[in-house]
């Protein structure tokens, strides 16, 4: 086996449909952009999952910290009014 | 005519089996996983178009042999396949540069194939030419990327090409049955499409850093069904179902 240590992770995102968005699906290794391209479509287009795909170097992607959880996330667990929920919807509008 | 016919798309339809299932030996030992699932869906292409193949040469010759006849019941002899395409796998750089010089050749075929005054084997190319485009340009970029590459296996395909050499002419060999249906627009004749498919490989092997392939020395016989070593092991593998159930079903 190649030593897959070496060789870069990609995230693929692919777009079931028009009109859809492009939504994370998995990963995989490639030494460049074309392979993971192609890998991608290998590995999770093999059923007639998607209509386009995006591969992203996992290394380009920007995380928040989970050690950040309490001041990124916790703050707007008590902010209940930032919920559209205290609105009467009138019947006629329908399904919003 | 149609004996002409029958034998055409029974050496179509071998060198799709006999290459798919040679690329079917890599499951579960491909270098990497993604390439563990890129290698099985091209065997798979190439097998589903080697069935379309099949089931139509039953037809035609009208003999009551259906596909699984025709794929796993006849022996050695008969099998017309080009011999580049039972050759033992070798490494990952011989069988991605086999899979690239066949994939190069077969857009080409199909592509003027769709054109043919045969609708059914019209249709057999339209879709057979989507999967063919895609072999070619997966297996071209591997070709690129081992040809120069690291110094290995800028080596192993050096030495990929030296295996695979002798055995290129035999794609553009011409014969009766070739020009009979070149003759009746049913199949493009191979010798045409070689400056094309030349040029495709040099443009690839330029990428890759690799010298032209020369194509004055050839092994032929395989369309004559006289095949190498290695095609009696390819098949005792290939039939043993068959010939230890026959007809048997899933």
């Amino acid at each position: 086996m190649i030593n897959t240590q070496e060789i870069q992770l990609w995230e693929v995102f692919i777009r079931p449909r028009n009109g859809l968005a492009h939504r994370h699906c998995g990963s995989l290794h490639a030494a460049d952009a074309e392979m993971a391209l192609q890998a991608a479509r290998d590995v999770y287009t093999r059923r007639g999952e998607g209509l386009s795909v995006w591969v992203i170097p996992s290394a380009q992607i920007v995380a928040s910290d989970p050690q950040d959880r309490d001041q990124m996330f916790d703050p707007a667990d008590d902010k209940i009014y930032r919920h559209p929920s205290f609105y009467e919807i009138p019947d006629d509008v329908g399904h919003m | 005519m149609q004996k002409a016919t029958f034998l055409a798309l029974i050496r179509l339809a071998d060198d799709h089996l006999i290459l798919g299932h040679r690329l079917s030996e890599w499951c579960g030992h491909a270098p990497m996983l993604e390439e563990d699932l890129a290698m099985p869906n091209i065997a798979l292409d190439l097998i589903g178009q080697a069935r379309a193949l099949y089931s139509y040469a039953g037809e035609i010759e009208a003999a009551g042999r259906d596909e699984d006849a025709l794929a796993f019941g006849r022996i050695e002899r008969e099998y017309q396949n080009l011999l580049i395409c039972e050759l033992e796998n070798g490494d990952f750089a011989q069988t991605m540069l086999r899979q690239f010089y066949f994939a190069s050749f077969m857009l080409l075929l199909w592509e003027q194939a769709q054109r043919s005054s045969n609708t059914i084997l019209a249709a057999i190319a339209a879709k057979a030419v989507k999967e063919a485009k895609y072999h070619r340009r997966h297996c071209g970029e591997w070709v690129i990327r081992l040809g120069d590459g690291t110094d290995e296996s800028a080596l192993r395909m050096q030495a990929a090409c030296a295996v695979l050499e002798p055995y290129l002419a035999e794609f553009f060999q011409v014969d009766e049955v070739v020009l009979e249906m070149s003759k009746n627009s049913i199949l493009p004749d191979p010798l045409s499409l070689r400056a094309a498919w030349l040029a495709d490989v040099c443009e690839v092997f330029g990428a890759a850093k690799i010298a032209p392939p020369d194509l004055s020395h050839a092994h032929k016989g395989g369309r004559k069904g006289r095949h190498t070593e290695a095609m009696g092991h390819l098949l005792a593998q290939l039939q043993y179902m068959q010939r230890s159930f026959p007809n048997m079903t899933w």
